[in-house]
């Protein structure tokens, strides 16, 4: 193999992994709150197609890009205010989150589909990409915020006696994610693709949540984890184009399989699974009144 | 002037509020549903016309809205099993995908068959593989404490990559112009219909029999009382000496059957082959209906057919109005985030000061 093909291959990697580590990034956090948001497929499908059909109509990029977040914003608010205020369960709320961007991606993109548009460059998302980890690493583990994040996501009781506001900081935090997932589906239909097309994500939002699982919930492994992840995927096309007779099926089914073989691997142990996982995660915060 | 709103626990139970809250969020859903419409420069009346109404004016939508509603409702049957006990199988999907394939690859395995065991061999087959597949997530949950959601959510991606290896590879028809598709199962294999020139099958007749089962199960057995009760609280069942890894395993295996079932169902029913997208979401949906149907049998009769429609009417809205079908699941995701708003009021009183 030649240097020219070895740096190909890197830079495809790059370019088609990006997403997941933004979805993945939102996730992590919202899920270090003790939040599980299921709904970040429907999330990045509406990003994308609100920055894309921002983009076709005002021909604008920061419009485009500012629309976008504010979809994000708005459609994890709504799931915020659900499973916040009204106390829904999680698992539900996030999938009818899905299933409902799924249909409004698809609903409002319909005239767009295949309007051709000047992608942007790609590698300005990708350092940010990396800057964003940076940061979440940074701003978990050594902030007060960070530290409150944590707890709430701990144990929201014990927060909820220190004095901190769980339900604000989890409102932050989804709001974060969501943000950081339209971001994602930003990225898919205006830099990686670039156009509109029904369902465009293909499955990348299942495969960040995975990830957050796959990485234990820590930041840097969430980044290695996301190039492996993306790394797979790109093999698998090359291996099947030199010639390599094992279906690609499999490759593609090798992100789920490592997350359970990790998922199955913390949680056998105690103590392992108190170092990891978030305790509250799902659970329902009630407050007393 | 400042409205305060206030909210308090509510002491007494309210059966009313509970059975009424999904009429409350099915009329929210048509209000809210009118306005994307409007947006879309269409007449509201006339869209719900065609979404609601046209769809089953005829004995062959009739027919369509049962053949939808038949696996949405098997499969909602069985996820009530889990939902009751708290135990949330989402993989409902995957359970479908793998009953597709234990079954219909019996059906392949026989494909010059003209038995009459051939059709149940493969309908037991189906109900296996649905049960197979979800009992990894029970051993996974009662061995090694995995969380469920997320094991039975990646199983169902591993299930349907499974499928899609076996319809490209080593059952692609070769007489299938090189699609990604199976060889037609033979006629002994072909689930039959209820009459002729439509497709609604004797699907429906499972349906009717599981849901039948499952309310004396809930309301008339030991194993249904141990269900509330660990569903309501884990700890108490424990208490009270139940053991609580074998109702895991039970209602796993139950809804991972009928799920398998359900899958079987398509492919030998109105499909008649394997091929790549074998369920629209229907794993997903039943969920939907599941909570819709309030977990309980007949409820989720009822929202199965009220969720198929919404199936029928998208079709009908794409030919119709030229409206993408996946507005459908704009409806379905409506109708959930209503519901589960509206059980607030169920566990809430809510005063305006």
């Amino acid at each position: 193999m030649s240097i020219e093909l070895i740096i190909g291959i890197l830079n495809i990697v790059l370019i088609s992994t990006t997403p997941l580590v933004f979805a993945g990034i939102g996730e992590l956090v919202t899920e270090k709150s003790g939040v599980l948001n299921l709904g970040l497929e429907g999330l990045m499908l509406v990003g994308a197609v609100t920055g894309f059909i921002t983009l076709v109509l005002t021909g604008n990029y920061f419009y485009s890009l500012f629309l976008s977040i504010i979809s994000g914003v708005i459609l994890s608010g709504i799931f915020a205010f659900l499973v916040l205020n009204l106390m829904t369960n999680q698992i539900a709320t996030g999938l009818a989150l899905t299933i409902f961007g799924i249909g409004l991606s698809a609903m409002l993109g319909k005239k767009f589909a295949g309007t051709p548009i000047d992608g942007l460059n790609p590698y300005y998302f990708i350092v940010i990409s990396f800057l964003l980890v940076f940061l979440v690493g940074y701003f978990l583990s050594k902030t007060k915020s960070g530290l409150i994040v944590r707890a709430v996501g701990e144990n929201h009781n014990s927060a909820y006696a220190l004095g901190y506001n769980v339900i604000k900081t989890r409102y932050l935090t989804i709001i974060f994610g969501g943000v950081m997932s339209s971001l994602a589906g930003y990225y898919i239909s205006i830099c990686y693709a670039p156009m509109w097309q029904e369902g465009m994500t293909a499955g990348r939002g299942w495969i960040a949540l995975a990830l957050v699982v796959f990485a234990t919930w820590k930041p840097w492994r969430l980044l290695v984890g996301a190039y492996i992840f993306g790394g797979v995927a790109i093999m698998q096309m090359n291996l099947q184009a030199i010639g390599v007779k094992l279906p690609g099926q499999f490759f593609n089914m090798m992100p789920y399989i490592a997350t359970l073989i990790v998922l199955v691997f913390i949680s056998s142990n105690k103590v392992r699974l108190k170092l990891s996982a978030p305790s509250c995660l799902n659970i329902p915060y009630e407050k007393n009144s | 002037m400042v409205f305060l709103i206030k909210v308090q626990l509510r002491e007494d139970y309210s059966n009313l509020i509970f059975y009424l809250s999904p009429l409350v969020a099915v009329a929210l859903t048509l209000f809210f549903g009118s306005f994307i419409f409007l947006i879309l420069d269409l007449s509201p009346i006339e869209s719900f016309k065609i979404f609601f109404m046209s769809p089953i004016s005829n004995s062959y939508g009739i027919s369509e809205l049962f053949v939808k509603a038949t696996p949405l409702a098997i499969i909602a049957l069985g996820l009530s099993y889990c939902f009751k006990n708290n135990i949330y199988n989402i993989g409902a999907e995957g359970q479908l995908t793998m009953g597709a394939i234990f079954g219909g690859g019996i059906g392949l395995l026989f494909n010059d068959s003209t038995s009459v065991f051939l059709l149940p061999l493969m309908i037991l087959f189906g109900a296996i593989g649905g049960a197979f597949w979800a009992t990894i997530p029970a051993i996974l949950k009662t061995k090694f404490n995995t969380n469920e959601i997320l094991t039975s959510l990646m199983l169902t991606y591993v299930a349907l990559f499974i499928l899609d290896y076996f319809v490209v590879g080593p059952w692609k028809d070769p007489a299938g112009y090189g699609l990604p598709k199976s060889m037609p199962f033979p006629d002994a294999g072909r689930l039959p219909v209820l009459f002729d020139g439509l497709r609604v099958h004797i699907g429906v007749y499972f349906a009717i029999i599981i849901c039948f089962i499952t309310y004396i199960v809930y309301n008339k057995t030991l194993f249904g009382f141990k269900l509330k009760v660990s569903g309501l609280s884990s700890k108490a069942s424990q208490y009270a000496g139940f053991k609580y890894k074998n109702l895991i395993f039970y209602t796993f295996i139950i809804s991972g059957a009928c799920a398998g079932l359900a899958g079987l169902f398509e492919v030998s029913g109105p499909i008649g082959l394997l091929y790549r997208d074998i369920s629209p979401n229907y794993g997903f949906t039943a969920i939907i209906v599941a909570f819709l149907g309030r977990l309980n049998p007949f409820g989720i009769i009822l929202s199965s057919l009220l969720i198929a429609l919404t199936y029928l009417g998208a079709e009908d809205a794409q030919l119709f109005l030229k409206i993408p079908s996946a507005v459908g699941f704009v409806f379905q995701g409506l109708v959930l985030f209503f519901l589960l708003g509206t059980d607030f009021l169920n566990k809430y009183r809510v005063f305006i000061k």
